[in-house]
């Protein structure tokens, strides 16, 4: 269990520096360096979780782009599985899986299988093994009746779980997801995430997730990375970070009749009402069910439902938590 | 009235969009310069064989040559105008949204092309035309009615290569290879509008026919106006040819609209 | 140094293949919809001999084009449409990298084990773009009829390096082209200024052209490579420069320094890529 603990990926004073030309009047063009990785660190062990998260803009894909070498760094030390991803960026390729989320790894005209057949032979992976992974996540991602379908004619939905079976397919050591669950229905997100975490605990592999949905965070990782303006925030639990930013999530009951705002309750108050709808806040690092319980005791439930704070939400509070 | 007004929006954002592309139409400048060096030469190793060829003297078939490259982005005999994005539309099936709002989606693309082509004149036409004009002796007249007459035949020549070029993009919906429909299509053009070679030069009966072909009317009958070669009567004429084809052609694309509509509609996508 | 040379060979061979799985993919992918495939693929071999035609047309009104029979001139543009229409075949996608580095589908292809140039080649090859090569060689093969050459066997050896070379040196076009856009995203076009161009350009006689011309795609661009100089040998003609007889000989030299030009280029591209993420 040694080798669990050795940092499987090593982020040191990590840093990207763009220049960029801007206009600046007519016709003169200024030149602007913008940092937008500047000196991140972080390690992850084998076999771990992480969220990582942050606002638009914040450099995340910067640094997944350098994590998968894509991107050279301007600065700092880079390790990923031992390797450095900027000059073994071919040999790493073979070890590490990528999700883009917005952009599809498939070929858009192709049959989803013979897209898959290809990363077969690129990957050069033994048939055996090819087809083990591919009937599992078949079976798993529920592919079965899209494989003779062109890639182009899947929903976001379907082809999200396409895309992240064409990751696994060559069984790497960590797979980087970009917004696996974003546009995705309620059913189609709770079979991603559970997918993801039985691969986690079943062939421990490493997973980077980056996201803005925090219940993904919440399901399945026990470790957030928050980066803002290029630079770690926090890293920690979410529990964590909730405390850290105070922030609040929002229980949502339907009531059998319009009643005066719920009052009285320990750490919830009444956001607002509307009809026999009300919106209640309690804190975001608390369990629900002990509230949830008191409030099927004391009132006439008809329906309830929990809503998680925006990520955005949390990384404001966590700024107003700590300058106030 | 609104309607356009709509249009005429759509007009001048597309051509705003093509004005942002300055590198692709320095580039496109430079290709459109090249080719008219290549072919001029050829053209002036013809015309001192056989001088008044086709009914042009030297001057005016260089000037040929220097027309067509000023006008190749504009009547976009090789493509580049609005039927890329058209066919993406048709290929991944957005072009369902874009028959459910209340525009005609002939109208809607042609208002966008011609905004284009407009950009393209001005952008891609008037350099290399200079350049041309530099380096060899052109006949290019002084009269600004002719210039006048030209400017009302090249608006006819963008309506019908926009209305065949439509009629390219429709194959989308039957064929699955749309590049090579636009392969074919640009060969067509190329070939049957005298871009390669004045349609007069044409030999005996075949020559004639040509010049009664749609693609005639996008490159022959504007630079035979430019060139003097057709004057008074024939220049009305000339718009009349142009004219006609435009209407038939936009008639049939209206007609194969609506067959493809329904196979949307049946299909559902 | 002989083991880097090794790897370097190893990486290259793995291109290769990686290129002939992928385009045969492809090449699958188009023959499942035969009668679509059949279509294009006749309508693009017909219209392209519109092409030729033009020059027909030409010698309908002339004996002779800059002092080339029509036979002569069907030789160039033969050797220069095989030539090109090899280039095109193999790597005639090269001008969407412009695209791909926009909507950014390049990243996906940096994450995969194959080097990002033979995916970017392989990308949509379409066995349509045979046409262009059957079309050139079919113009060949009717000049060779018509034309009066004593074929000794370095004429047919000088023939057959001249289309392989041609192809190479049009191919290292389409690439250093596709590297310009690394730097130039919108300038796909100035790369047609060169391989259509190009090909145009060499279909006619070099003495119909200005020397300062000839002298450019000698010099500058090596064009006059791709068959001008030795096609003019084998014709048994004299160049307009008045070069060194061995230049005629030198195409396959040219064609080799060419790719190293554009592998150069292509791994500069790329490494600015890597470095701008742009």
């Amino acid at each position: 269990m040694g080798a669990a603990a050795e940092p499987f990926l090593e982020v040191e004073g990590l840093e990207k520096v763009f220049r960029i030309r801007r206009r600046a009047g007519r016709l003169r063009r200024e030149r602007v360096e913008v940092r937008a990785v500047d000196g991140l660190s972080f390690t992850v062990p084998r076999g771990e979780m992480v969220g990582f998260i942050g606002p638009n803009g914040a450099g995340k894909s910067t640094t997944v782009k350098m994590l998968t070498g894509i991107l050279a760094p301007s600065g700092g030390r880079l390790r990923v599985a031992g390797l450095d991803p900027s000059r073994e960026r071919v040999e790493l390729t073979r070890r590490i899986g990528v999700v883009f989320g917005q952009r599809t790894t498939l070929w858009w005209d192709l049959p989803l299988r013979d897209s898959y057949r290809l990363m077969r032979r690129m990957y050069r992976i033994p048939a055996a093994r090819y087809r083990e992974n591919l009937d599992r996540c078949t079976e798993l991602l529920d592919l079965g009746p899209l494989l003779t379908v062109p890639v182009r004619q899947l929903s976001l939905g379907q082809r999200m779980r396409a895309d992240i079976a064409a990751a696994l397919l060559h069984d790497p050591e960590v797979l980087y997801l970009d917004e696996p669950t974003i546009g995705l229905d309620v059913v189609s997100k709770s079979a991603v995430r559970r997918f993801l975490a039985d691969l986690n605990s079943e062939r421990s592999t490493t997973v980077l997730l980056t996201t803005h949905d925090l219940g993904d965070i919440e399901q399945l990782c026990e470790r957030v990375l928050v980066i803002d303006h290029g630079r770690l925030m926090y890293d920690g639990a979410l529990a964590g970070l909730h405390e850290v930013g105070e922030s609040e999530r929002v229980l949502v009951v339907d009531l059998a009749r319009e009643l005066p705002p719920i009052s009285g309750l320990d750490g919830a108050r009444t956001l607002r009402t509307e009809g026999p709808r009300q919106w209640l806040a309690f804190p975001a690092s608390a369990s629900a069910a002990p509230l949830v319980g008191r409030v099927a005791a004391e009132y006439p439930l008809v329906d309830l439902s929990v809503q998680e704070p925006a990520i955005e939400d949390v990384i404001a509070r966590m700024y107003a938590g700590r300058t106030g | 009235m609104r309607l356009l007004l709509l249009y005429s929006t759509v007009l001048r954002g597309g051509f705003r969009r093509y004005a942002t592309y300055r590198v692709a139409t320095v580039a496109g400048v430079f290709t459109n310069t090249v080719f008219g060096f290549i072919l001029a030469y050829t053209f002036q190793a013809l015309w001192s064989e056989r001088p008044r060829l086709g009914g042009y003297d030297e001057a005016q078939a260089l000037t040929f040559v220097w027309i067509g490259q000023a006008m190749l982005a504009t009547v976009a005999l090789m493509g580049g105008g609005f039927e890329e994005e058209f066919q993406q539309r048709i290929r991944t099936g957005d072009v369902a949204v874009d028959l459910y709002r209340p525009i005609d989606l002939q109208l809607w693309w042609l208002a966008s092309d011609l905004g284009r082509a407009g950009f393209h004149l001005l952008g891609r036409g008037v350099a290399p035309m200079a350049v041309g004009a530099f380096a060899f002796d052109l006949a290019l007249p002084s009269e600004p009615s002719v210039w006048a007459a030209f400017a009302v035949s090249v608006l006819l020549a963008v309506l019908v290569s926009f209305a065949v070029r439509y009629l390219f993009a429709l194959c989308a919906f039957w064929l699955l290879d749309s590049h090579g429909v636009s392969t074919l299509s640009t060969l067509l053009g190329v070939f049957f509008s005298g871009m390669l070679l004045p349609l007069t030069v044409f030999p005996g009966s075949f020559g004639e026919a040509v010049q009664q072909l749609p693609w005639a009317a996008m490159l022959q009958v504007p630079a035979d106006v430019l060139l003097g070669a057709r004057e008074g009567g024939d220049v009305v004429a000339g718009w009349g040819f142009q004219l006609g084809w435009a209407a038939v052609l936009f008639a049939v694309g209206r007609a194969v609209q609506a067959l493809a509509v329904r196979r949307v509609v049946v299909q559902g996508g | 140094m002989v083991e880097a040379i090794r790897r370097r060979a190893a990486v290259f061979l793995w291109g290769v293949r990686a290129y002939g799985f992928i385009a045969g993919m492809w090449v699958r992918s188009t023959l499942a919809y035969r009668t679509s495939f059949l279509i294009m693929a006749t309508g693009n071999l017909l219209t392209t001999f519109l092409d030729f035609v033009g020059i027909m047309i030409m010698f309908s009104h002339v004996e002779t084009l800059g002092g080339f029979t029509l036979a002569e001139v069907a030789f160039l543009y033969g050797t220069s449409s095989t030539a090109f229409g090899l280039a095109d075949l193999f790597l005639g996608t090269f001008d969407r990298i412009g695209t791909r580095i926009r909507d950014g589908t390049l990243d996906t292809l940096l994450v995969r084990p194959v080097p990002v140039l033979a995916q970017v080649a392989a990308d949509r090859f379409a066995l349509r773009r045979l046409g262009r090569v059957a079309q050139g060689g079919a113009v060949l093969v009717w000049s060779l009829l018509r034309l009066d050459i004593e074929w000794t066997a370095g004429r047919v050896l000088l023939t057959a390096a001249m289309l392989v070379s041609g192809g190479v040196i049009f191919g290292c076009v389409f690439v250093l082209g596709g590297a310009f856009q690394f730097w130039a995203q919108d300038a796909s076009e100035v790369q047609n200024a060169f391989t259509y161009g190009g090909t145009t350009l060499l279909q006619y006689p070099p003495t119909l052209f200005a020397r300062e011309l000839v002298r450019g795609v000698v010099f500058v661009v090596p064009l006059a490579f791709v068959n001008w100089l030795p096609a003019l040998r084998v014709l048994g003609r004299e160049d307009p420069l008045g070069l060194p007889g061995w230049v005629d000989l030198a195409s396959p030299a040219v064609a080799l320094v060419c790719c190293a030009l554009a592998g150069l280029a292509w791994r500069r591209g790329l490494r600015a890529y890597r470095s701008t993420g742009s």
